[in-house]
């Protein structure tokens, strides 16, 4: 039992190593790496990526995926700019109203491919175009926003004298909390997870396989708008290309962190460290300073297929043990 | 006449040979010229020689996306490949002084190395499609972006620019090239067992393989032929604008390119394949996007009316969606 229990935590586990190894070596090679305040930047500077890659771990974990993550996030960057600068809305009215936004959203797309029985690859693909496209449609440039500074500033959680946790960070830890709590803690987290590994007979057991896979979606949408206000409060402004590519990041990060795309194994806390490595990778190429930027693009896909091929690895050694 | 009126292939491409015509009689009622065609200089201009020339990129990734979604698969690296053959035909004409009857063939040659990549995780390490080609997506651009420094290359080459910007037989040298690749596939699929083992594999994997189909080599086939496709367009797409653009060329035409697929009547789960339909799925596309541009709508537009031509399109191919019309008081069964 202990060993089978490892054996599945192996992606998990090398996902960890990888992650240690990567900063104490970054640690010893460059100066002030280890330093508090670049843990902290580790999770300000990518709370948008975290928050969205929490939702979408919930949707591959039930064994779909989740395309427009990013353009969820910029739609509701730019409709939150609109709303707070032009119209006047108070932030209190808005929040809600556009995170109420993109729960819809995300249900509805759950909505098509469940009772439809459409591919949530194409679905979400269809809708990473209505997002983007509504989001351009609003407005074609960025704007500022001057009205949130005072929130943000409340959010933030000081550590120590010279050193705090900036409201962005502490969003995304906040979340990660209450979505490790949802995944292992509740009937909906177990269902997510049946489902994800074996739907005909999580349906057979009568589990609420329709409900809880419209939730899922609706869950990733709100966790997009999640993140598209976290985007706005980090950048000070509204930004219809907000989140461009970052469905791909929010994937890899995901599988990074262990989670099968096949769907039903997984862990919420390897998705944290999926984005860690990937805030490391991006501080070390900054640090190291000569290095070209889109070094980060091509080791994230390396990286990624490294981990698809442990998965594939264990998976077909699981399928050889039992036949 | 009925005979051919009846077969599958017209009974698939009845839908989007409808939308195309709707599209054009919109056309012909509200834009200006729109059928209108002039002979200049031994060329021919108009709106619909225009539409087949700015879609040609589109036509080449939908017919390398037809043959991979047949398999079962998809492509979403379609973009990146372009992006890397581009960024290579800049680099080799601007850096190494090489004749172009060399360059395009490396340009090519490098697309199929990143089809065979593609073809190598989905066939050989049987990593699901979608994820494969997810890497290659993410790391494509990277590597594009390395190979020109993120800058943007510009060139002045006549035989290069040929590809995008020439004229043969008085028509756009990229309708040459997409009616000589579709005459490619078509072949392949009539006329080779190519074809028919590629339907095999899509219709049932398991089945094809215990008939001695060699699945493995059928998918590293076609990733590697849409990686060629792609490697074309981005050729067409470099040589048109006279510059490698890493950053855009290409960007959501993958996208399209399977929209343009699965508009044409191939279906994503695979099986029997259409590459007129595909071609047809692509020439609505791009008329749609150059008839909201003649309008005056912005461009971006397009994505909206692309996502809901593509829901709507789902909508109409689902049995469970004329399951729920035909019978709507009815719950479904999988409903718990």
């Amino acid at each position: 039992m202990n060993l089978r229990l490892l054996k599945r935590n192996i992606p998990f586990l090398a996902t960890l190593t990888v992650c240690v190894l990567l900063y104490a070596i970054a640690g010893i090679r460059y100066e002030s790496f280890f330093s508090a305040r670049v843990f902290v930047n580790f999770l300000s500077d990518n709370a948008v990526l975290g928050i969205a890659a929490i939702g979408l771990t919930f949707v591959i974990l039930s064994g779909g995926i989740d395309l427009s993550v990013g353009s969820v996030i910029g739609f509701i960057s730019i409709t939150t700019a609109l709303l707070v600068e032009t119209r006047g809305v108070p932030p209190v009215l808005a929040l809600p109203t556009v995170l109420a936004i993109g729960t819809l959203f995300g249900a509805g797309m759950g909505t098509l491919i469940h009772f439809y029985a459409l591919p949530p690859f194409l679905v979400t693909l269809a809708g990473m175009f209505l997002a983007r496209g509504a989001g351009f449609m609003l407005k074609l440039e960025s704007m500022p926003i001057t009205k949130f500074s005072g929130i943000v500033d409340a959010m933030a959680i000081p550590l120590g004298s010279r050193l705090e946790l900036p409201g962005t960070a502490s969003m995304f830890l906040v979340l990660l909390l209450i979505a490790l709590a949802v995944a292992h803690f509740t009937r909906f987290g177990r269902n997510v997870y049946a489902i994800g590994g074996n739907e005909p007979s999580a349906i057979l057991m009568g589990l609420p396989v329709a409900s809880t896979k419209v939730l899922v979606y609706a869950l990733s949408g709100f966790c997009s708008a999640l993140a598209g206000v976290v985007y706005t409060f980090y950048t000070s402004s509204g930004n219809p290309t907000a989140g461009t590519g970052l469905e791909l990041e929010a994937i890899a990060a995901v599988v990074i962190g262990g989670t099968l795309l096949s769907g039903g194994v997984g862990f919420l806390a390897g998705t944290l460290v999926g984005v860690l490595i990937f805030a490391m990778i991006q501080t070390i190429i900054t640090f190291q300073g000569n290095i070209n930027s889109w070094w980060t693009k091509i080791i994230i896909g390396l990286l990624l297929l490294v981990f698809i091929l442990l998965q594939k690895l264990i998976q077909s050694k699981k399928l050889r043990t039992h036949s | 006449m009925t005979r051919v009126l009846q077969t599958t292939t017209w009974r698939k491409l009845r839908w989007p040979l409808l939308a195309l015509a709707l599209v054009f009689a919109f056309n012909l009622a509200f834009t200006r010229h729109f059928f209108e065609l002039t002979v200049r200089d031994g060329r021919v201009y108009g709106s619909v020689i225009d539409i087949l020339n700015r879609g040609a990129p589109r036509m080449l990734l939908a017919l390398g996306m037809t043959l991979v979604i047949a398999t079962g698969g998809v492509d979403l690296s379609v973009g990146a490949v372009m992006a890397i053959s581009g960024a290579c035909a800049a680099l080799l004409v601007t850096k190494s002084g090489l004749p172009v009857a060399a360059v395009i063939p490396i340009c090519l040659g490098v697309a199929l190395l990143a089809g065979l990549w593609n073809g190598l995780l989905v066939g050989f390490f049987q990593i699901p499609p979608i994820v494969a080609t997810l890497i290659l997506m993410v790391s494509g651009r990277g590597i594009a972006q390395l190979l020109t420094d993120g800058q943007i290359i510009t060139f002045e080459n006549r035989p290069l620019e040929f590809i995008g910007r020439g004229a043969f037989l008085g028509l756009p040298f990229t309708i040459t090239l997409v009616l000589i690749v579709f005459l490619i596939v078509l072949f392949a699929q009539r006329r080779t067992a190519a074809g028919l083992f590629i339907e095999a594999t899509g219709d049932n994997e398991t089945a094809s393989r215990y008939s001695a189909v060699n699945t493995r080599m059928v998918k590293l086939l076609v990733y590697s032929f849409c990686g060629v496709c792609a490697g074309i367009a981005g050729l067409i797409a470099t040589a048109d604008i006279k510059a490698a653009d890493t950053n855009n060329v290409g960007l959501w035409l993958e996208l399209d390119a399977i929209l343009a697929t699965v508009i044409g009547g191939t279906p994503l789960q695979g099986g029997r394949f259409y590459p007129a339909g595909s071609l047809i799925g692509a020439i609505l596309i791009q008329t749609l996007t150059t008839t909201i541009l003649t309008r005056g709508v912005p461009v971006e537009f397009t994505l909206v009316v692309n996502a809901l031509v593509i829901i709507a399109v789902c909508l109409l191919q689902s049995e469970e969606f004329w399951k729920l019309i035909a019978r709507p008081k009815r719950k479904p069964a999988t409903q718990a």
